[in-house]
């Protein structure tokens, strides 16, 4: 069995267990099992995270999170879902935001990996981060850090002229305004519901009116 | 300290540091992702093992065999734990159902094993190879069936499950206006964003939890309970909390099974659920069918008010408590309410944000709409006309006054904020360019209970304080809003006060539940730094009753000397508990708030969106007005969840709820929620704690979807009594595009 071969079946395994309702009586069982009866398949992968080259070798079933959270122990990301459902794993990977648990680690080579640690610690918050303060953009914190990232990237991607839906018009330029954020921040949830707060803190850190 | 009279003046009156609008203390670490949760704790746990929870693919039944051999032999697999080979596992009193499951299956995805592995990814894979057949067994899945088997539950938090006061049949016959309607809400996922979540470590018989709960206490004897071991030997600490809601106030399977893996491996092992496992195997707000009748005069005089309703759970579990509210808002002669609890074999319903008050504001408040249409009266003055300062139903106790009752002031207050006046009565006339656009408003009743609550208060020689509690805090400020407390008690700046919070070794607290939390645990601190004063005064040789604190000095008469004075030939500690008398049965103790909401409806799609949102709330002092705010707009945001969108979706064949996953059970999003206004009346409350406190995390998702329920039926005249209110329940009756 080639590399590329295990490589897919084990991608599958991750997506029934995904699935969880029927995982266990599931008929694709046997092929999990091939799966999981298998030794771990390696990789090495070398990728900069905030900055800092770091090279590592991981089981390719890893995600970009989990080589984050549980390989270099920048727990600053967070894992909500695990299935992309709600932006708390969101880091700018060369200058992108992406749901770090829908994509595996390996699949970064040589990328350029941003995630809340890299943006400022405490005593050297990002305008971002200390915005969020201020205008208490968050409650219990746990989806703040996919917020931010994902805030930060926002901004950028306005800044870049990439169009929404909330746009009438897809040519003309995005503005900054409570819809756009509101369009663009729409895959980062906040159960704690401090959305109203998160929307002026962007606001404030593009330099506009909520 | 007992608190058993009135408060009167006390150092928290200075005002210095309570009541500002302080930004949170812990808010650069929850920035900056420095902020620990439970599974990131690599600083206890260098090399932890990973569980992988398996949970029960049928509703209810057996484990006829299960196939453990494949599994066992996958790459990294340490152990696996199943009810079988655990050894003996106890049920938790707080828990309805075993937290491990087998042979017998109580609902779906029950724990039935957790597989531990070298790392996330191998037991992941290896739990894909656990083989088990189950042997099905019939069970009862539908509400609405099993209704009608329903029983009268033995207690409903709040008094007894019926009440009866005067003629209510009599009352309701002779009303010349009437409203008879029949609501439903669903069942609702907590969804909060953190799963559940812990660290479990053994050394020797000694256990220690890190993990996700509100209610740390509670949590160490649960877990004492279910191993069998003595709760001196457990200890849970619990620092951070992604979100709770109702949902982290009991002991849940990641600490069990944490427990169980660590003790079978040998080493730490940390679990969190996977989140589409989490909907069905934890608990949730469980669906009701509720009928409210309401009588009224044509002047708007309520005569008659009843309602009743049902819900179901697991056998042994509890009701929903949807009238609740009912007993407690508007003057009526005759009354009734009643409560049925049906058996029901879906997972296990419990507390979630407002348990009770929020599914039943759902069905009283839109009635009360219906009524005001039928009279052909304001809303907002028929709930005025109707007000009440005593409890006008005690549930057969004798009635009492509330300590505080500031409906009325909120509803005009809120009223005039919101421009009420410019709503037409007509339902479907007025417009926005192409939007219908509707104005609704609710009423918002919840009890403001107070649990005994104790801390610990240190004094340094460099004039730190530090506080240590076993308080949570689960997002709503608690950090701040004690040391808050302690610093105005204390004379000092916020900046020289430290709060540890969340660890079984500090003094019990209140914890967070019932909308107790704020109110309590900052009476504990008050406590605690009373003895804490007079410490340093003894110390100081100052007369403790004369000595004042402000300025991190501490002064009496012409004396005077630094606060840090006191702790110089070692540390001073004062330590004490709140305990609350009998005042909570001289007066009702509640919080009162009305919600303005404003929607525009697509007259083509029928899609509803939420364009305005006023909260008024009277809440006694409030501690914090930032994170008192963003309490209310959360709870705000939602309650616009459950009117709209929120939905656990009832498999009634296989029984078990769909949806389960962040993807398929919708909650709020950015794109839904407008910019929101709060305004916090002002209150001082001194029977309900020396900090003249409630709260206020609960009252704010009270009345929010029946505000948006009748701000919709006021924009495009459709009357939906089934939540929550999507676009295909609307369509038919929308007004016809011109
Ligand atoms: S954890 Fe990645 S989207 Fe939820
Ligand atoms: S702050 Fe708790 S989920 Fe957003």
């Amino acid at each position: 069995m080639d590399a590329a071969h295990k490589l897919e079946i084990s991608r599958r395994g991750v997506l029934i267990v995904g699935a969880a309702a029927s995982a266990v009586a599931a008929p694709s069982v046997s092929e999990a099992q091939a799966a999981g009866a298998d030794a771990p398949v390696l990789a090495k992968v070398a990728f900069e995270v905030n900055g800092t080259r770091r090279e590592l070798e991981l089981d390719t079933r890893t995600t970009l999170l989990d080589a984050l959270r549980e390989n270099l122990n920048l727990t600053g990301s967070k894992k909500g879902c695990d299935h992309g459902q709600c932006g708390a794993c969101t880091v700018i990977v060369d200058g992108r935001r992406i749901n770090s648990c829908l994509t595996l680690a390996v699949m970064h080579e040589g990328g350029r990996i941003t995630t809340i640690e890299g943006l400022g610690q405490p005593g050297a918050l990002h305008p971002m981060q200390a915005a969020f303060v201020k205008h208490d953009g968050f409650q219990c914190g746990y989806c703040t850090p996919g917020q931010i990232c994902s805030a930060v990237a926002v901004l950028d991607e306005i800044k870049a002229g990439v169009p929404s839906h909330a746009g009438a018009d897809v040519t003309a330029a995005p503005q900054v305004t409570s819809d756009e954020l509101r369009e663009r921040m729409s895959g980062n949830i906040c159960r704690c519901g401090a959305y109203s707060n998160i929307i002026e803190a962007i606001t404030e850190v593009a330099g506009g009116n909520a | 300290m007992k608190f058993d009279q009135p408060a009167t003046t006390n150092p928290i009156d200075q005002l210095k540091v309570v009541g500002k609008p302080t930004d949170r203390i812990e808010g650069p670490l929850k920035v900056s992702g420095a902020a620990p949760y439970a599974y990131e704790r690599r600083d206890v746990a260098p090399s932890p093992a990973y569980g992988c929870v398996i949970g029960a693919t049928i509703g209810k039944g057996k484990i006829q065999s299960m196939d453990l051999g494949p599994a066992r032999r996958a790459p990294g697999v340490i152990t696996i734990v199943t009810a079988q080979n655990a050894g003996p596992v106890g049920k938790g009193a707080f828990n309805t159902a075993k937290l491990i499951g087998g042979p017998d299956i109580d609902h779906y995805h029950q724990a039935i094993a957790v597989v531990v592995a070298e790392t996330f990814e191998q037991a992941r894979a290896a739990a894909q190879l656990v083989r088990v057949n189950y042997v099905r067994t019939a069970g009862e899945f539908d509400l609405s069936k099993a209704k009608d088997g329903a029983k009268a539950p033995k207690q409903l938090t709040g008094g007894p499950p019926d009440s009866a006061l005067g003629d209510f049949d009599g009352a309701f016959a002779a009303a010349a206006v009437k409203v008879d309607s029949t609501y439903t809400t669903p069942d609702h996922a907590h969804a909060m964003m953190e799963p559940h979540a812990t660290i479990a470590a053994w050394k020797g018989d000694e256990l220690t939890l890190w993990t996700s709960n509100q209610m740390i206490d509670w949590g160490r004897g649960e877990i004492a309970k279910i191993l069998g071991m003595p709760k001196t030997k457990v200890r849970l600490i619990s620092p951070f909390i992604g979100g709770g809601f109702g949902g982290k106030l009991f002991i849940r399977a990641d600490a069990v099974l944490a427990a169980l893996g660590a003790r079978a491996a040998g080493r730490p092992v940390k679990i969190a659920l996977q989140r589409p496992l989490m909907i069905n195997n934890t608990t949730h707000r469980p669906a009701t069918i509720q009928r409210v009748r309401l009588g009224a005069t044509r002047d708007g005089k309520i005569t008659a008010i009843g309602h009743e309703s049902w819900s179901g759970d697991l056998p042994g579990g509890k009701p929903d408590g949807a009238v609740h509210q009912t007993r407690m808002l508007y003057a009526a002669d005759n009354r009734m309410t009643a409560t049925r609890l049906a058996v029901l074999d879906l997972p296990e319903a419990n507390a979630m944000r407002a348990p009770g008050e929020a599914t039943g504001h759902m069905a009283l408040e839109v009635a009360i709409d219906e009524l005001a249409e039928g009279l052909g009266m304001d809303p907002v003055e028929l709930r005025i006309r109707n007000d009440t300062q005593v409890v006008p139903d005690a549930a057969g106790a004798p009635p009492k006054p509330f300590s505080q009752r500031q409906l009325v002031e909120c509803l005009r207050t809120g009223a005039e904020r919101f421009g009420w006046a410019r709503r037409n009565p007509q339902p479907g006339q007025a417009r926005d360019g192409r939007w219908l656009v509707g104005m609704g408003v609710a009423a918002a009743y919840r009890g403001a209970p107070t649990m005994k609550s104790a801390a610990r208060v240190r004094l340094n020689g460099r004039g730190l304080v530090i506080v240590e509690t076993d308080m949570t805090d689960i997002g709503t400020g608690t950090y701040t809003i004690i040391a808050q407390t302690a610093a105005e008690m204390m004379g000092v700046p916020l900046a020289s006060v430290r709060v540890s919070l969340g660890d079984s070794d500090y003094p019990v607290s209140a914890g967070s539940g019932g909308q107790w939390g704020a109110a309590s645990s900052t009476a504990g601190v008050f406590a605690a730094c009373m003895k804490l004063r007079q410490a340093v005064a003894e110390k100081l040789g100052f007369d403790p009753d004369k000595a004042v604190f402000a300025d991190g000095r501490v002064s009496a008469g012409r004396k005077a000397a630094p606060l840090a004075d006191a702790a110089r030939d070692g540390e001073l500690v004062g330590e004490d508990a709140i305990e609350f008398g009998d005042l909570s049965k001289r007066y009702q103790h509640a919080t009162f708030g009305a919600h303005f909401v404003e929607v525009g409806i697509d007259p083509y799609t029928a899609e509803v969106r939420v364009r305005r949102m006023l909260a008024v709330c009277a809440a006694g002092r409030i501690l914090n007005p930032k994170a008192a705010r963003n309490q209310v707009i959360g709870a705000m945001t939602m309650g616009v969840g459950s009117a709209l969108m929120e939905e656990l979706v009832v498999d009634k064949g296989q029984g078990f709820f769909v949806n389960h996953d962040l993807a398929s059970y919708e909650v709020p999003v950015h794109a839904d929620i407008p910019h929101q206004e709060v305004i916090f009346l002002d209150e001082t409350d001194p029977t309900t704690s020396p900090m003249k406190a409630k709260g206020v995390g609960e009252l704010g998702i009270c009345g929010v979807s029946a505000a948006v329920a009748n701000a919709i039926y006021n924009a495009a005249g459709v009357r939906v009594r089934e939540y929550p209110i999507t676009l295909d329940k609307l369509l038919a009756g929308m007004p016809a595009v011109a």
